[in-house]
C-alpha cells in the first residue's frame, strides 16, 4: 500500500460516491463550524492586527486598523536572525531525532515482531515521559546540565571541558532539549509504519545478493517513507516554533532566542501586538512553503 | 463555551500546566488554557483576536459595589507574600476570615507584571470582572493603570488604618494621597552574591563586571532594576526628570555584558534558581528574596545595596473597575495596615513594612528582625534607595521596547 505513494497517476480512489448525502454534510458540520471558530476567526483577526498601527499619543499597546506593511518588514528586518536559528535549530533537532529515532523504531518494529508484550513495553517507555509535564523534564534537563550539575562537573574533571565551560543558556543545550522532547513524535509515527514492514522484501534483497546497506537503501527506507515524512513533520514545525526550550528560563539565554521568544516577547511583555502578529504569519508562511517543498520533493502529497 | 481537547499530548500538557498557572474561573479556564498552551501557532492566533482593534475608549465606571450582601473577596497576589505556618495555613489571612466572616480566596498568581497584565487587558479596558477584586502590582504597572483610568477609587473611611501609612508612602507621583492604591510590601533591588565563591564580597555594580565573574552573573528581567541600578552606577538620579540619553547609556553598559557574555541570565523570580545551582554566583536581586534562600538552602548568600544606591519598589493594592467587592477589599488592607498584623507579616516575608507601628510591634516578636535594615529601613538606608521615576507612555513603549531587544539578543 506504500507504494501508492510513488505512483505516477494518483491511486484509483475506489468506486466514486456521487450522491452527497446530507448526513455527510451534517456529519461535517462541528468540524466545520471548529474550524471556522477556532482557526480562520483568528486567523482573519491576525492578519488585521498584523496590519495596525499606532494610536499617536496613544498608550502602551493602543494600536488602531491600519495599512502598515511596514510591520512586515521592521519585524522581518530586526528578527531575521531570529527566525533563521528557529529553522536552524528545528532542522538539526529534526535529523537528530530521526537518527536516534529510526533504528528505535526500527527495533520496535521490526526486531521484536514476535514478542508483543516486549514491543507494548517498549513502545510504552517511548510515550512514558508524557506523564510528566514537558515543562517539569526541561526543567529536569537545565538542573542536570547546570554549572554544578553531574554533567559539567564530570567533563570538568576529566578536563574535556574548559574549566569556565557550561552548557545551559548554549545553542547546544537547546537543539538537545528540541531533539529531547520531540523524539516521541517522531519515533510513533515511524514505528506505525516499520510495523507494517514486509520483511520478505528484505529477504528478497538479500537473495539477488544486495549488500544489507543496499537493501536498507532500495527497500527499508522508501517502504518508511510515509512514516519518515509524517514523523519529521511533526517535529519539525512544532519545533520551530517553540519557545519554551530556548527560553531564559529553561534552557537557553539571550543568545539562543528563536522567533517564538520574539512573538512571545511582542505579545506579552512589549505589548506590540501588530509586531507580533505579523512574526506569527511569517512564521506560519515560511513553515508552509518549506513543508510544501518537502512534501512535493517526497512525492507523498497522497499520503498526508 | 466547551472547546474541544486537543489530542496532541504535548499540548495537553501545557495546558495542564497553564491551567494550574491560574484560577479556575468559569468562563475564563478553557479560553485562557488553550491560550496558555497553544502558544505559537494558534496561541498567536487567538492572542491576537483578544487584541484591541481600536483604542478609542470612553470612561469607565466602577461595577456596582455588592460587598453588602456578598461576603466574597478574591486576591491575586505574588508568590512569598503571605505569612504561612508549618500546616500550610496563613495565620494572618486567617484570623481576618474569623473577624470579618468574609470568604477570602487568596491567590498566587502574580509571577510578572507584564504577563499579568498581559493576561487580564482585555477585561481592564472594557471595565469588566478580572477574576480578582482586588490584586496587588508593582508601583511602576500601578501608575500605568491609574494612568488608563482602570481602577477604582478607595474609600479612605472605611480603611481608618491607613492613618499608620509611613509619610515616605503617601504621596506617589502616580497617586497622590492614594486615592486609589495602597501600598502592601516593598523591597530594594540591590546586588547579592555567593560567599563561598566570591569571598570577598561586592560593593558596587562594577565589580558585578569584574572578569572572574565573566558568565556567573544574574541580572532581573525587570527594568527598572537592572536598568535603575546601572543608571545609578553612573550617576543618574533615577527619581528625577532625566532625560534619554541617560537610559541609553546604561542600556549600551547592559547590552555590552550580555553580548560579551558577562550577564549569563536575565530573569523574573526564576534567578534564584539559577543562584542555588550556582550557575551564577553574583546577581542583582531583590532584597527580601535573599534573607528566604538562606532560610531555605544553607546560608550562603549575601544581600547589599551598591554604593552607588539601589531601587526601591512597592507592590501595591488596586480595585480594578470590574470588582463588585471593593468595600471588602478595603476591608483586607485596612486589616494589613494593624501594626501587629503588619509586624507578624513582616516577620515572614521579609519585606519593607509601609506601616508605622510594626516595629515597635515586631520589638515583641523577634527584637533581631526589629533592626533589620531590609524589613524596617532607617532613614540612612532609605536615603540609599531611590524610586525610579514614573514613565510616560512614550517612554514605556520605547524603553520596554530596547530592553526587549537585548533580552532576545536581536
Amino acid at each position: 500500500m506504500a507504494f501508492s505513494a510513488f505512483a505516477s497517476t494518483p491511486a484509483a480512489a475506489g468506486p466514486v460516491v456521487r450522491r452527497r448525502s446530507w448526513i455527510a454534510l451534517v456529519l461535517l458540520l462541528p468540524g466545520i463550524l471548529y474550524l471556522l471558530l477556532f482557526f480562520i476567526t483568528p486567523l482573519i483577526s491576525l492578519v488585521f492586527t498584523s496590519f495596525q498601527q499606532p494610536v499617536i499619543n496613544g498608550d502602551i499597546g493602543q494600536y488602531s486598523a491600519g495599512f502598515q506593511w511596514s510591520n512586515y518588514t521592521d519585524s522581518v528586518v530586526q528578527y531575521l536572525p531570529l527566525i533563521l536559528r528557529a529553522f536552524g535549530y528545528a532542522l538539526l533537532a529534526t535529523l537528530l531525532a530521526l537518527v536516534i529515532s529510526y533504528p528505535l523504531a526500527y527495533f520496535i518494529g521490526v526486531k521484536v515482531r514476535g514478542f508483543p508484550l516486549v514491543q507494548s513495553l517498549l513502545l510504552t517507555l517511548v510515550i512514558a515521559p508524557f506523564f510528566i509535564s514537558f515543562l517539569l523534564r526541561t526543567l529536569a534537563w537545565k538542573q542536570i546540565m547546570s554549572d554544578e550539575g553531574p554533567i559539567v562537573v564530570g567533563l570538568k574533571a576529566l578536563s574535556i571541558f574548559p574549566s569556565d565551560g557550561h552548557i545551559t543558556g548554549t545553542p547546544f543545550a537547546v537543539i538537545f532539549g528540541l531533539t529531547y522532547n520531540f523524539i516521541p513524535f517522531m519515533t510513533l509515527p515511524l514505528y506505525a509504519t516499520l510495523e507494517r514492514l514486509d520483511v520478505r522484501f528484505i529477504e528478497a534483497g538479500n537473495d539477488l545478493y544486495a549488500s544489507p546497506f543496499t537493501t536498507f537503501r532500495k527497500i527499508t527506507v522508501p517502504l518508511s517513507l510515509p512514516g519518515i515524512v509524517s514523523g519529521t513533520l511533526l517535529t519539525f514545525i512544532p519545533a520551530a516554533g517553540d519557545y519554551i526550550n530556548a527560553s531564559g528560563d529553561f534552557l537557553g539565554s539571550a543568545q539562543t532566542s528563536m522567533v517564538g521568544n520574539a512573538i512571545e516577547s511582542n505579545f506579552l511583555v512589549t505589548q506590540n501586538y501588530p509586531v507580533a502578529a505579523a512574526l506569527s504569519i511569517v512564521l506560519m508562511a515560511v513553515i508552509l512553503i518549506i513543508v510544501g517543498f518537502y512534501v512535493r520533493r517526497a512525492g507523498t502529497e497522497d499520503l498526508i | 463555551m466547551p472547546l474541544e481537547r486537543p489530542q496532541d499530548p504535548m499540548l495537553i500538557q501545557a495546558i495542564r500546566h497553564s491551567q494550574a498557572m491560574q484560577r479556575a474561573r468559569q468562563l475564563n479556564l478553557t479560553r485562557r488554557g488553550f491560550l496558555g498552551a497553544v502558544g505559537l501557532g494558534a496561541g498567536a492566533l487567538a492572542l491576537a483576536a483578544c487584541a484591541p482593534v481600536t483604542a478609542t475608549q470612553k470612561a469607565l465606571t466602577p461595577a456596582a459595589d455588592l460587598s453588602a450582601t456578598q461576603k466574597t473577596l478574591i486576591w491575586d497576589n505574588w508568590p512569598g507574600y503571605m505569612d504561612e505556618d508549618d500546616a500550610g495555613a496563613n495565620p494572618t489571612l486567617d484570623a481576618f476570615r474569623t473577624q470579618t466572616g468574609l470568604d477570602v480566596t487568596y491567590n498566587v498568581a502574580v509571577d510578572d507584571n507584564n504577563t499579568y497584565y498581559a493576561k487580564v487587558k482585555d477585561q481592564l479596558a472594557l471595565g469588566q470582572d478580572i477574576g480578582a477584586d482586588t490584586v496587588c502590582l508593582t508601583d511602576w504597572m500601578v501608575s500605568r493603570l491609574v494612568r488608563l483610568g482602570y481602577i477604582q477609587d478607595l474609600d479612605h473611611a472605611n480603611m481608618p488604618n491607613l492613618a499608620n501609612m509611613n509619610a515616605s508612602f503617601a504621596n506617589p507621583d502616580f497617586d497622590p494621597g492614594r486615592a486609589k492604591s495602597v501600598p502592601w510590601q516593598g523591597g530594594f533591588a540591590g546586588i547579592c552574591w555567593n560567599k563561598e565563591k566570591v569571598p570577598n564580597g561586592l560593593k558596587s555594580i562594577d565589580d558585578l563586571w569584574s572578569a572572574d565573574l565573566k558568565g556567573r552573573v544574574g541580572v532581573l528581567s525587570e527594568m527598572r532594576d537592572t536598568i535603575g541600578l546601572i543608571m545609578l552606577n553612573q550617576g543618574t538620579d533615577i527619581t528625577g526628570d532625566w532625560a534619554d540619553d541617560k537610559f541609553t547609556n546604561a542600556m549600551d553598559v547592559f547590552t555590552k555584558h550580555v553580548s560579551e557574555g558577562q550577564i549569563r541570565n536575565i530573569k523574573g523570580n526564576q534567578y534564584l534558581n539559577d543562584l542555588q545551582s550556582e550557575d551564577t554566583y553574583a546577581a542583582i536581586c531583590w532584597s527580601g528574596d535573599i534573607t528566604s534562600l538562606n532560610a531555605t538552602a544553607g546560608d550562603k548568600w549575601q544581600f547589599a545595596i551598591p554604593d552607588s544606591g539601589g531601587t526601591l519598589w512597592n507592590d501595591t493594592f488596586v480595585v480594578p473597575m470590574g470588582s463588585a467587592h471593593k468595600a471588602n477589599a478595603e476591608s483586607v488592607m485596612n486589616y494589613y495596615y494593624e501594626p501587629e498584623v503588619a509586624a507578624t507579616l513582616a516577620a515572614w516575608v521579609n519585606y519593607i513594612s509601609p506601616v508605622d507601628g510594626a516595629k515597635e510591634a515586631m520589638d515583641a516578636i523577634d527584637p533581631e528582625l526589629a533592626t533589620n535594615q531590609l524589613i524596617f529601613p532607617d532613614a540612612d538606608t532609605l536615603s540609599s534607595v531611590h524610586v525610579f521615576r514614573t514613565l510616560s507612555a512614550q517612554e514605556e513603549n520605547d524603553f520596554g521596547a530596547q530592553f526587549q531587544k537585548v533580552l532576545l539578543g536581536s
